[in-house]
């Protein structure tokens, strides 16, 4: 973050009503944490085997973490945790990890056919996990000397989207983003992968309205931005999307191919895909204990929230939900400058004084969360086929970013509401933020927002409607709040949505021997990280 | 009636066009830039604007005048018939011509995500001050959401008994978008359900003609407000009774 970034206190705030919100947000999370931490998920047990190296495809092409884990769930034997059975059976028959995960997939094993005890299982294991984790750690280390040599862009970062649905196009116009001033590039999803229960294989050319999150995509993308980094003297970002019914399992590939921001969100999958949400909580958590190790910046995704409801009127289920998350964040380990909490520019344009309240909201944001990489997302809602307005839009947006300062700029395109971008559309956001935040860099330090004005009074109503729904959900239970729609205005019943079949009660004797080597805040609630 | 584009003289025929070609900027860029304009039958091609974006792409902001008019009498618009009424008149129309609640039923169906099309028409809130059909007390509307499997909307419409099923496809690639309304249509038949229902389509790429095309009773295009649709689908339904009625 900059140093101008960094002043930032514009308006008064009451900070014992800050306190308070973040005081309710830590009793909702940490309500969650039992149900947490006594349950795994097929998702997280495949990204048990992808982290412990198993990566291919069995003959019908079916990734060899899905071989593995549902031939576990079909013995009913998934709360031991795959890695206890994997580890049985290398014992058992004295053979290697991919030994043991080869001849299941040809119907040879069962693993689950002889336990050991789970000391024995633990200490063949571990090496295999200790080098997993060393080669997270590395990446981290890589991107902090390739940052260190190369420098990073200046905040608010300009964060691009590339959706072409080959990896190969993709690689070109990332390049060319690059060149043209994207200081973060997004490898939009495929549409519908959130909902694929499995993470597909290898280099893909085909996706519709975006590219499929693969660990060869991921590998690909990063050495195109590795390269354009070097020729243009910055390290350029690279995001996806660790979200959907394989959230835990990108964050893991994410880790190990040295990816660097990465959408993870607490509700997201919930509200948005119809996830269920028991599954959810457990999967965030993993999720984000990884993502904590490898040194990634998580996204998380409020700006949504807008999109199906009034920016205006439903402001404060924005900050309400940030405080939720940045409670689950902390808890998984995060530190706060890995904590890119969401927000949008999405109130109606035709409102009178709405760019006071869109700078109100920003300004808060920014002032309640100070340390913290906040995520501003474009307008959408109100975009048209009216290229010519919707440029302008995104001249305001861009204007109220720098104003505020605003870490993770994602630019608005002028064709939001007709195709995904073409090359000339990137080049005008990217040519559009780059004059006004320019133009107008230090405009914030010569700002001085009246005393009880409108944009003052504004940002504290907001913030006190934060607090009592932050009471609420405390005094309901989360669960229970979204059960009843309180955010996004999407009401979701607690054992119904996608994936609740995945979701297992832990048994005894489970082993993930990822538990004690990812970090995570000590359960006391104190603030060490251990790992 | 003859027209053509209009800049600041009538028939003038200015045009207004930006584009990118897949070269270096130079004096070669300029000129397959002004080639193409002169082919697609523009007079006096203008570039005013040529701009590297990237190593091996140029940027074009261009004009021309466009040589040729359309004679607008000859023309024919496909357009869902429909008289537009306001919220008030609507309830008032369902009351007083079908007597009982219309049940409506929305997805983006396929791989689609975006929900901003349906819910502009589906939510209370509705779009540009115009209220979604959840808000009309006449109106029982079920919003399935984003990414919903045709066979999925299809057995949901029929366990409710939908009058009206609203599909909406914003963002498509590839066109993805016409095979999946088409296998809807065709779910419907193999259900026998196609009949029973006023079957609409809508998104920012969607227009009557096509929707009718592909099997639809209506399509709805950008910039649509609920009263427009909640219109049609008032209309259609006290017209379908009413044959019905003749019919028996």
């Amino acid at each position: 973050m900059s140093p101008d970034t960094m002043k930032i206190d514009r308006f008064e705030l009451d900070a014992g009503m800050i306190e308070r919100a973040r005081a309710a947000a830590r009793a909702i999370t940490g309500s969650m944490q039992q149900h947490i931490d006594a349950h795994t998920t097929t998702a997280v047990e495949r990204t048990v085997c992808r982290l412990l190296g198993i990566n291919g495809v069995d003959e019908a092409g079916v990734p060899l973490p899905n071989v593995v884990v549902d031939a576990v769930a079909d013995k009913g034997k998934l709360g031991q945790g795959v890695a206890y059975w994997l580890g049985s059976a290398c014992l058992e028959h004295g053979i290697t990890l991919d030994e043991a995960v080869l001849d299941l997939a040809i119907g040879k094993l069962d693993i689950t056919a002889c336990p050991r005890p789970k000391e024995e299982v633990e200490k063949a294991l571990y090496p295999i996990a200790a080098s997993a984790i060393e080669r997270i750690i590395e990446n981290k280390q890589k991107r902090e000397a390739l940052i260190k040599k190369l420098g990073l862009g200046q905040t608010p970062w300009l964060y691009v989207i590339v959706a072409t649905g080959n990896i190969y196009e993709d690689m070109v116009q990332a390049k060319a983003a690059a060149r043209q001033g994207a200081d973060i590039i997004a490898v939009i999803r495929s549409t519908g992968q959130s909902l694929l229960d499995y993470v597909p294989y290898g280099a893909t050319t085909e996706g519709f309205g975006g590219t499929y999150a693969t660990q060869e995509n991921f590998r690909l993308m990063r050495a195109a931005l590795d390269e354009v980094g070097e020729e243009i003297g910055k390290y350029v970002r690279l995001v996806n999307y660790s979200s959907g019914l394989c959230m835990p399992e990108i964050a893991a590939l994410g880790a190990m191919e040295r990816l660097d921001l990465m959408l993870s969100d607490s509700m997201y999958g919930i509200l948005f895909r119809d996830i269920n949400m028991e599954r959810t909580f457990v999967d965030q958590f993993f999720s984000r204990r990884i993502l904590a190790l490898g040194g990634l910046i998580i996204n998380t995704g409020e700006d949504n929230y807008l999109t199906t409801d009034d920016a205006y009127e439903s402001a404060h289920t924005v900050i309400a939900s940030q405080f939720i998350n940045e409670q689950f964040a902390l808890a998984a380990g995060l530190s706060p400058w890995q904590i890119g909490l969401g927000h949008a520019f999405q109130m109606n344009p035709y409102m009178e004084d709405g760019l006071l309240n869109e700078i109100a909201q920003a300004q808060l944001i920014r002032q309640l969360f100070p340390e913290y990489p906040i995520k501003f997302m474009p307008p959408t809602k109100y975009m048209t086929g009216n290229i010519f307005f919707g440029h302008l839009l995104n001249a305001m947006f861009n204007f109220v970013s720098v104003l505020t300062g605003q870490s993770i700029h994602l630019l608005g395109m002028l064709t939001e509401a007709i195709h995904t971008p073409y090359l000339q559309d990137r080049h005008l956001s990217i040519e559009n933020a780059k004059y006004i935040m320019n133009n107008a860099r230090h405009l914030a330090d010569e700002v001085v927002y009246a005393k009880d004005g409108r944009i003052e009074k504004r940002a504290r109503a907001v913030l006190e409607k934060a607090v009592d729904l932050l009471d609420y959900i405390r005094s309901r239970g989360l669960m229970e709040a979204l059960e009843e729609g309180t955010f996004a205005a999407v009401k979701r019943p607690r054992k119904g949505g996608k994936g609740y079949d995945g979701v297992v009660e832990k048994s005894p004797d489970y082993y993930n021997p990822f538990e004690t080597l990812l970090p995570r805040r000590a359960p006391a609630g104190g603030d060490v990280t251990c790992w | 009636m003859l027209v053509k584009p209009y800049g600041d003289t009538m028939n003038d025929g200015a045009m207004q066009l930006s584009f990118t070609l897949p070269m270096r900027k130079g004096d070669e860029a300029r000129e397959a830039a002004r080639v193409l304009l002169t082919r697609m039958g523009l007079d006096d091609p203008q570039i005013v604007h040529m701009e590297a974006i990237g190593e091996e792409f140029t940027f074009f902001v261009a004009y021309g005048k466009c040589t040729f008019a359309v004679d607008t009498d000859e023309l024919t618009v496909a357009r869902a018939q429909v008289e537009k009424m306001d919220f008030y008149q609507i309830n008032k129309f369902i009351k007083e011509h079908i007597g009982r609640k219309i049940k409506v039923i929305g997805a983006c169906t396929g791989t689609d995500a975006h929900t901003v099309g349906l819910d502009a028409i589906m939510n209370m809130k509705g779009f540009h001050g115009d209220y979604g059909l959840e808000r009309y007390p006449e109106f029982v509307a079920v919003n399935m959401g984003s990414q919903v499997p045709n066979e999925t909307l299809v057995a949901k419409a029929i366990e409710m008994g939908a009058d009206a099923i609203l599909v909406s496809q914003v963002v498509t690639q590839k066109n993805v978008h016409v095979p999946n309304l088409t296998r809807l249509v065709e779910l419907l038949e193999a259900e026998g359900y196609r009949d029973r229902v006023i079957l609409i389509c809508g998104g920012p790429r969607i227009s009557h003609e096509l929707a009718v095309e592909l099997g639809y009773d209506a399509g709805f295009g950008p910039g649509t407000v609920p009263s427009e649709v909640a219109s049609y689908i008032a209309q259609e339904l006290a017209r379908r009774l009413a044959q019905t009625a003749r019919d028996e």
